[in-house]
């Protein structure tokens, strides 16, 4: 089954899942499917006119699936697709806070 | 340039000799926008610190400078030691060309999502990279760089942006005065973004100093998950050791498409094609001057446009994405 890594500052609204299992032949089906079973994304993917937001990526595996057939680029069984803000930046992921706070590194 | 600024009136770096490109930091122009200001009052003007004018093209050359030169100062640099540090990208540029001048070792944890100019930027001027999950985003990063030197403390200095104070310093003893004697003393508001915070601690402080009727306003994402390059949402970030969150007297908060228009109107209105975080302080600069009658703010424009071409808000949008 195909799955969807959610960047650190999305993941309060996937009930803190880093990746999550969806279904679909194409990454708009993924997506659909993703913010079907996560509805609260949706207004952070997506503008009001439905479009994706501008700073928003979607790759599969580490192409960007705007350089392959954009959103009817067909998903492979097992694919795993990516959302990557085009900012370096983010917020700290529960891994990364409980390891700083540890002071383990 | 920077000597004239710096040397002056910090004592401890008068005494490192300056490389010739490190003359060149510092003293960048402030323009003032006339198009996009139009239906303002006209006692109420907005200037511009435009900060490519530094020599690797943003304003982290200050910053970089003071870490490079006070860990050099106190022993911590040189002999072979490298520096070493996390960095989404201008800082990483900035510590790779001062330090490619002195010839010192420079090594960057960077998400791998930095934009591909600034990677190859950093790799054209001899910096080694990590890159990191793009996922974990810039604390991936900062991770990365503390295991790194954990794991080897005599190779590396660890120059640590977040929080090194010499990341407000050069802000203080530099950015601060050049508004003061740019403005001719005039300068009721500073309005700047928040990313180390360096730039408003650093320049807000001297600022405060010279006159505590000068309102500090700071500028972040509205939401965790944003658009604007090196800003980060202090709600949900853990902030910064340089950042004092009682120093600005107002916050506003800017949606990455607000700061993409704003962007794409210096270009087409004011000639200035600039970076998403100028974009981003320009509309809190609009905000703000709409409420006064009089007035004159100073907005920090960190880079130019330059470096954000591949990202995908510039690139035509094919139907359906």
């Amino acid at each position: 089954m195909p799955t969807i890594r959610i960047p650190t500052p999305l993941r309060p609204f996937t009930g803190g899942a880093t990746e999550v299992a969806i279904t679909g032949a194409t990454v708009a089906d993924a997506m659909h499917d993703l913010t079907a079973q996560h509805p609260q994304l949706q207004q952070h993917l997506y503008g009001a006119d439905g479009e994706l937001r501008a700073f928003v990526n979607i790759f599969l595996e580490s192409e960007d699936v705007r350089h392959l057939q954009g959103i009817a680029t067909p998903l492979p069984a097992g694919a795993r697709l990516r959302i990557v803000p085009s900012v370096a930046g983010g917020k700290r992921s529960q891994r990364a806070a409980t390891q700083l706070a540890a002071g383990c590194c | 340039m920077l000597q004239a600024t710096t040397t002056k009136t910090n004592p401890a770096l008068a005494e490192l000799a300056e490389t010739n490109l490190e003359t060149l930091v510092g003293n960048t122009p402030l323009l003032q926008l006339q198009r996009i200001t139009r239906h303002l009052p006209a006692a109420v003007r907005i200037f511009a610190k435009l900060e490519w004018h530094n020599p690797s093209g943003s304003i982290k050359d200050r910053a970089a400078l003071f870490v490079l030169r006070a860990a050099l100062q106190a022993g911590e640099l040189g002999r072979g030691r490298v520096l070493l540090d996390s960095t989404s990208g201008n800082m990483g540029i900035a510590y790779a060309t001062l330090a490619a001048a002195r010839g010192i070792a420079v090594k960057l944890c960077v998400p791998e999502n930095a934009s591909r100019e600034r990677i190859a930027v950093l790799r054209a001027l001899g910096a080694s990279l990590v890159l990191t999950d793009a996922a974990e985003g810039s604390d991936g990063a900062i991770l990365k760089a503390r295991e790194l030197a954990a794991a080897e403390p005599e190779r590396y200095f660890y120059a640590d942006q977040y929080n090194n104070p010499a990341s407000w310093h050069a802000h203080y003893h530099t950015t601060g005065p050049e508004i003061i004697a740019q403005s001719n003393g005039q300068v009721t508001h500073l309005v700047a973004g928040l990313g180390t915070a360096g730039t408003m601690v650093g320049t807000g402080r001297y600022l405060k100093q010279y006159s505590a009727d000068i309102a500090l306003v700071a500028v972040q994402p509205d939401a965790a998950f944003h658009g604007i390059e090196g800003w980060k949402h202090m709600a949900s970030s853990i902030q910064p050791g340089i950042y004092d969150a009682a120093l600005p007297d107002k916050q506003v908060a800017v949606r990455t498409e607000d700061a993409l228009l704003a962007t794409r109107r210096l270009a087409k209105e004011e000639g200035l094609f600039v970076g998403i975080s100028a974009g981003a302080a320009t509309v809190a600069a609009l905000q703000l001057a709409a409420t006064m009658q009089a007035g004159h703010i100073v907005v920090i424009f960190p880079d130019s446009g330059y470096k954000y071409l591949s990202d995908r808000m510039w690139q035509p949008q094919p139907a359906g994405l």
